[in-house]
């Protein structure tokens, strides 16, 4: 194998929650595996050029890659621009948690189904999609490891609870089934660095396995190489911790 | 930072998206981080009209700075259209500025 891994990406169609049709697309390494699989969970600007970027990042450094678009529903389909359709999500209050659940338990499946996964899966998201990663490592037990990047409310307080949101991610701490790793900025708002506090303290409460990176001179976003919140000291060194990670629980 | 400040109010009138019109149904406001201005936290203003399609948007991002400029504005404009109204149909206006429209 040359220094640089070829890969092939096609977008798949899974049965995601309550059995509806979403698409997904999925990066695979050249080669013949096995591979160990990660999960990608998008962020609130939606199923976005940066999401497909990342879900090749993982491809090239040997994982088989997925990231299912959970705002498919809710934009007339695969082809509709992810930037009008995340902007009805926000008007819309975000997608219901369960409905997220549902569909990245999906995508899940779909990664152990594949001959070429080592039977290990990661799950990872940002923003929004580092709170739905947060609540489905919680809900689900089907996930090796989990990356949390800046999960703004998993602290919530009782007014913020509606139909989509029923339950802040904190108190289904208990049910963590994976070690965690959690990226945070310190100059974020949401989640501000006392609510990394006391999503840590759940966690030391409740004896999980996690580990807790926070940056000074980083806010929120600041993996996003595209926008000026962009910290590249602080996101290369992040991603060093991302791929220790995923390489010491996604081995096999 | 995943803010949740958004408000939607209902919106009459039309919105330019390329070289197309289309009717509106609601404008949303929200705080959050840019999409696409290079800023950090924006003011958002999308002009939607969801029975169209997620496609009929009109989106501006907007400083804190500026948008509290355009506020003024508006208030501004509104005011001034509000007397004018007020003038034209005689309701509310100063007696010696009502005249028959």
């Amino acid at each position: 194998m040359s220094f640089y891994r070829g890969m092939t990406c096609e977008n798949v169609t899974i049965k995601g929650d309550k059995g509806t049709p979403i698409t997904a697309y999925v990066a695979r390494p050249a080669g013949p595996g096995p591979f160990p699989g990660v999960v990608l969970i998008h962020h609130l600007p939606g199923w976005s050029e940066l999401y497909i970027e990342t879900t090749r990042r993982f491809a090239h450094h040997g994982y088989l890659a997925i990231c299912a678009n959970l705002y498919e529903r809710e934009g007339g389909g695969s082809d509709g621009n992810p930037d009008d359709v995340a902007a009805k999500v926000r008007a819309e209050g975000g997608i219901a948690d369960s409905q997220m659940v549902g569909d990245t338990e999906a995508a899940v499946k779909w990664m152990r189904a594949q001959p070429d996964c080592n039977g290990k899966v990661g799950l990872i998201g940002s923003c929004s999609g580092g709170r739905h990663a947060f609540i489905y490592a919680c809900q689900k037990h089907d996930v090796d490891a989990v990356v949390e990047q800046w999960g703004g409310g998993v602290v919530m307080a009782a007014s913020e609870l509606n139909d989509k949101k029923p339950k802040a991610p904190i108190d289904m701490t208990a049910g963590l089934s994976c070690p965690l790793l959690g990226i945070f900025g310190n100059d974020d708002r949401a989640p501000s660095p006392e609510q990394v506090n006391q999503h840590e303290a759940e966690l030391k409460k409740q004896g999980k396995t996690y580990e807790f990176h926070r940056y000074d001179g980083a806010g929120h976003g600041f993996f996003y190489w595209h926008r000026p919140l962009y910290r590249a000291e602080q996101c290369m060194d992040a991603w060093g911790k991302i791929w220790a990670f995923f390489g010491k629980h996604l081995a096999k | 930072m995943c803010t949740s400040i958004i408000e939607v109010v209902r919106a009459e009138g039309m919105a330019k998206r390329g070289d197309q019109w289309f009717p509106l149904s609601q404008t949303v406001v929200a705080y959050d981080h840019a999409r696409h201005a290079p800023l950090g936290d924006v003011i958002t203003l999308d002009f939607v009209n969801g029975e169209l399609g997620a496609g009929a948007r009109a989106g501006v991002e907007l400083t804190l700075e500026t948008a509290k400029e355009l506020r003024a504005a508006l208030d501004r404009a509104i005011a001034a259209a509000d007397y004018e109204e007020a003038e034209v149909r005689g309701k509310g206006g100063v007696p010696r500025l009502v005249r028959a429209a």
